[in-house]
C-alpha cells in the first residue's frame, strides 16, 4: 500500500513538472523562432523612430541603474540595521513590512509614484520610472543582505569586537566581506528581476521613440514599448515586439547566469 | 603577583533566571598559565568571557563584584566593570585578547588579518606594520609556513594554521593577558600539540588564562587550575596539587572521571 501511495505520489508530482516544463519550453520556443527571425543587428543601431531598440535598450539600462543607485544603498543600509543593529519588535515588523512590499502587485507601485511623483511634475518622466523600479528593489535588496548576513557566524563578530575594532568597524571590514558573495548575487538577481518589469512603468516613465538622457520628460522604456507594439496592428510593429521580447529575455537570462557564475565561483 | 584579580564576581545573563556565576575569588598570576575546567555549563566560558567584558556584545547581562586589571605603568589595580566608554573598551580588548574555539580567519590576506588589531589600534607606518605583523607570526610558529604567501587568503590555511594566525593576530597587539576559549577543541592532535607547545612559548611575555574541556591539556600546560562547578569556584591551587591532591571531593571526582 505504501509502495502504491509512492509510486502515485511520483507519477502525479512528474506529470506536474513535465507540464511546467512543457510551458516553459513552449514559451522559449515561440520566442526563439518568433524573436530570432526579426531580429536584426540594425535594431541596435537604430533608435525606434527609425525602426531600432537602441534608445529602448539604453533608456531600460539607464533607468535601471538610477533604481539600482538609490535602492541597493538603501536597502543594503536596512539590511544591515535588521541584522546587526535592531532588536525586538521593530526589527520584526520591518522584516514584515518588507516581506509584504516584497510581493506587492508591482502596478499598485505605478500608481503610487504616479501619484507622488508623475503628478505634481506634471508629465511621466524617467526620474519616476526610476523610483518606482527602486520601491521594488529595496525589499529585495533587503532580504537579501539581511538572509546573508545572518550566515556568518557570531564567532567573526566576537573576533572583530576582541581585538578591539569598534561594531561599525567590525561590519564594514569583516561581516559584510565575508556575506560578500551571497550580497553581489542578491543583488544582481534584484537588478534582473527589475530591468523586465512593465508595469510600475507603465504609467511612470511611459516610453519614447527617441534617445534621450532628459530624466524629466517620458523616457524610453523597453518593455512598456514591448506593451504598446504588441497592440499596433501592423505586423512590422508586431515582429519588432517579438525581437524586443527576445532581447529582453537574454538580458534577464544573462545576468541571472552571471549571478549563479558568481555564486558557483566563489562560494 | 597576579595580573587579574576577580574579586566577589557574579554573573547573570540577561535572558537568564538565576546567576550563572556566583561570588567567584579567583587570581590570574601573571606570566602564568591558569586553566579553568569543570563540565559543561559550570560557567567557564562565561567566566573567561567577562574578563574582556566579550558579554557586553549583547544588551542586559549583569556583571556584580569587581574584575582588578594591573595597570603595568603605575602597578596599580583597576576595576573593568568601570569601563563605559568606547575608547576604553577598545583599549581593554587590545590588554586582554581572546582566542576562540573555532578558528576565525578574516576574509582578507594573511597579512592584513595579523595588522587588522594594528591598524584599529592606529598604526599606519609600512614598516613598523610589516615588522609587527613578521614578528607575530614568527612568535605564533607560522612565519616559516606562510612568508612566501602574506598576500594569499587566510582562508585557505589549515584549520591548526588558521588557529595560530587568530593567536599571532592577537599577540601582534601585545596583549598582557590572552584568554583562550577551549582553543584545541576543534582540531587534531597534531595541531593541537603545536598550540599548546605555542601557549607554554606565550607565557613567557603574555599572562594566559585557558578554559579547556581536557583535563591532561590542563595538567600538561598549566601552572594553576581553577575548578568550576554549576557557577561556583570548587577549588583553586597549583595544578600539581589540583590534580595529586584534591583538598574538595568533587574536584577529585571530576579528575577522576566518575562524573562530568
Amino acid at each position: 500500500m505504501r509502495l502504491l501511495l509512492n509510486k502515485i505520489v511520483l507519477l502525479l508530482s512528474t506529470v506536474s513538472a513535465l507540464i511546467g516544463l512543457a510551458f516553459l519550453a513552449w514559451i522559449l520556443f515561440t520566442l526563439v523562432g518568433k524573436g530570432l527571425s526579426s531580429l536584426h543587428f540594425s535594431l541596435f543601431l537604430n533608435d525606434l523612430i527609425d525602426g531600432g531598440l537602441r534608445n529602448l535598450i539604453v533608456g531600460q539600462f539607464i533607468m535601471a541603474g538610477i533604481a539600482s543607485l538609490i535602492g541597493i544603498p538603501l536597502g543594503m543600509m536596512a539590511g544591515i540595521y535588521l541584522q546587526e543593529y535592531g532588536s525586538g519588535r521593530y526589527v520584526r515588523l520591518i522584516r514584515d513590512l518588507s516581506d509584504i512590499m516584497m510581493s506587492a502587485p508591482s502596478i499598485v507601485i505605478g500608481a503610487f509614484v504616479y501619484a507622488i511623483v508623475v503628478v505634481p511634475m506634471h508629465g511621466t518622466s524617467g526620474i519616476a520610472g526610476s523610483i518606482a523600479l527602486s520601491i521594488m528593489m529595496i525589499p529585495i535588496v533587503i532580504n537579501t543582505t539581511d538572509n546573508m548576513l545572518s550566515l556568518v557566524p557570531r564567532e567573526l563578530r566576537e573576533a572583530g569586537i576582541a581585538l578591539g575594532a569598534s561594531k561599525y568597524r567590525v561590519i564594514l571590514d569583516i561581516i559584510i566581506k565575508a556575506a560578500k558573495v551571497g550580497i553581489m548575487t542578491g543583488l544582481l538577481l534584484s537588478f534582473a528581476r527589475i530591468i523586465g518589469e512593465t508595469a510600475p512603468l507603465l504609467f511612470t516613465s511611459e516610453t519614447s521613440n527617441y534617445f534621450s538622457v532628459d530624466l524629466t520628460e517620458a523616457y524610453p522604456s523597453l518593455t512598456v514599448s514591448i506593451y504598446a507594439l504588441a497592440n499596433d496592428p501592423t505586423s512590422s510593429s508586431r515582429d519588432l515586439a517579438w525581437a524586443a521580447s527576445f532581447i529582453l529575455t537574454m538580458m534577464v537570462l544573462m545576468i541571472n547566469l552571471l549571478g549563479r557564475y558568481i555564486t558557483r565561483k566563489k562560494g | 603577583m597576579p595580573i587579574m584579580s576577580i574579586e566577589d564576581f557574579s554573573f547573570t545573563y540577561a535572558s537568564a533566571p538565576a546567576r550563572s556565576l556566583s561570588n567567584i575569588n579567583l587570581p590570574i598570576q601573571k606570566n602564568c598559565i591558569t586553566s579553568l575546567i569543570g563540565p559543561s555549563g559550570c560557567g567557564k566560558s562565561t567566566l573567561l568571557r567577562s574578563l574582556n567584558r566579550m558579554h557586553d556584545l549583547y544588551p542586559n547581562n549583569e556583571y556584580e563584584g569587581k574584575l582588578m586589571l594591573l595597570n603595568q605603568e603605575n602597578n596599580e589595580m583597576e576595576n573593568i566593570l568601570d569601563i563605559k566608554r568606547e575608547n576604553e573598551f577598545i583599549e581593554l580588548r587590545q590588554r586582554v585578547g581572546m582566542i576562540f574555539q573555532k578558528p576565525t580567519p578574516f576574509p582578507m590576506s594573511i597579512f592584513d588579518n595579523v595588522a587588522y588589531g594594528l591598524r584599529i589600534s592606529g598604526i599606519k607606518n609600512k614598516t613598523e606594520l610589516k615588522d609587527r605583523v613578521e614578528d607575530a607570526l614568527k612568535g605564533s610558529a607560522l612565519f616559516g609556513e606562510v612568508s612566501d604567501r602574506m598576500n594569499k587568503s587566510a582562508m585557505g590555511l589549515s584549520g591548526g594554521q588558521q588557529q595560530r594566525l587568530c593567536i599571532a593576530r592577537a599577540v601582534a597587539l601585545k596583549p598582557e593577558l590572552l584568554l583562550f576559549d577551549e582553543p584545541t577543541s576543534a582540531l587534531d592532535p597534531i595541531s593541537t600539540a603545536a598550540i599548546e607547545e605555542l601557549i607554554v612559548e606565550l607565557k613567557k611575555d603574555i599572562s594566559i588564562a585557558i578554559v579547556t574541556h581536557n583535563m591532561q591539556q590542563a595538567s600538561r600546560i598549566s601552572d594553576y587550575t581553577a575548578f568550576m562547578y554549576l557557577g561556583d569556584l570548587v577549588e583553586y591551587g597549583e595544578t600539581e596539587q589540583i590534580f595529586l591532591n584534591p583538598r574538595e571531593k568533587k574536584t577529585e571526582d571530576y579528575i577522576t572521571g566518575r562524573f562530568g
